[in-house]
């Protein structure tokens, strides 16, 4: 380790959010298919979701007041980091069950990562997240994470 | 399902020409209020863009959307693994394209490289989705 990510900072793995439940609905789901551009007719009719509907239905749904000047939520789980500006980062997303109008679904975000790499210039701070959507039998239906880097 | 699965087959590609509404109408269904997808003045003299940017996750749907329709009701993707390596703007035009790069026909797994591609031809959107063909037991 080269310095930038304390010990205090690495407490901070493990850390979850509070539980968040939804309802997927017919409507949500065309409007998501229309505005991808997707062409399959039982996505747009809304039978059925199509992969990465889940980025919509738990997108977080904050007050006014709490967003940023340029219209971000602030992700509340995430400690503060020593270097701010956030680079691109990756999904990585399994796919489990199929998600239909009607079905609750609960996702669960975890901390699960902060490490640090000597970048082209200096060094880039990554974090994960891992969130676990499970349906009310509590079976998995996607597990995604989200890898973010910063420098 | 028309190419059949083998490797080295490329699926047909897609084009892409997102405008205004159609960002407008991906980041309302997000509910996501981040300026630089709507903000022109904010995006340009401010941020130092030179125009309106693309959100992340929808190159990232566009990457399913490829190989979802070609797997039809034969299969289902059960996996994708992406990163956006670069920033993309209204009024361009980005590629989809896939690439079967492996295929067991004993399981029906498959794996398929992705990528979204600027008129450039730099990948700004590459990955990888996994894939399981449906398989007709008897």
């Amino acid at each position: 380790m080269t310095g930038l990510i304390s010990e205090e900072l690495l407490t901070n793995i493990g850390r979850q959010s509070k539980p968040q439940r939804e309802i997927v609905t017919r409507r949500d789901i065309r409007k998501y298919a229309v505005a991808t551009g997707n062409r399959q007719r039982k996505y747009l009719d809304g039978d059925v979701a199509p992969p990465m509907f889940h980025v919509p239905l738990f997108w977080d749904v904050v007050e006014l007041d709490q967003l940023t000047p340029d219209g971000v939520s602030i992700d509340t789980l995430l400690p503060k980091f020593p270097l701010e500006r956030a680079m691109a980062g990756g999904l990585d997303i399994e796919y489990l069950k199929p998600i239909r109008p009607g079905d609750w679904l609960t996702s669960v975000r975890t901390l699960t990562a902060i490490y640090e790499k000597a970048g082209r210039s200096g060094s880039l701070i990554f974090y994960e997240i891992v969130m676990d959507i499970r349906n009310d039998d509590e079976e998995l239906v996607i597990r995604e994470k989200t890898t973010r880097i910063l420098r | 399902m028309n190419p059949a699965p083998e490797v080295g087959v490329v699926l047909p590609e897609r084009q892409y020409t997102p405008d205004n509404v159609q960002l407008m109408l991906y980041n309302a269904a997000l509910w996501n209020g981040h300026r630089i997808h709507f903000d022109l003045p904010y995006a340009t003299e401010v941020e130092g863009y030179p125009g309106l940017v693309l959100a992340g996750p929808m190159l990232g749907d566009w990457l399913h959307q490829l190989v979802d329709e070609w797997l039809g009701d034969a299969g289902m993707i059960t996996s994708v693994s992406y990163s956006n390596r670069g920033a993309t703007y209204v009024g361009e035009t980005l590629t989809a394209t896939a690439t079967i790069t492996t295929f067991d026909a004993a399981s029906g797994a498959l794996e398929i490289d992705v990528a979204i591609c600027n008129e450039a031809g730099e990948s700004v959107a590459p990955g990888t989705i996994g894939a399981q063909m449906f398989m007709v037991s008897d």
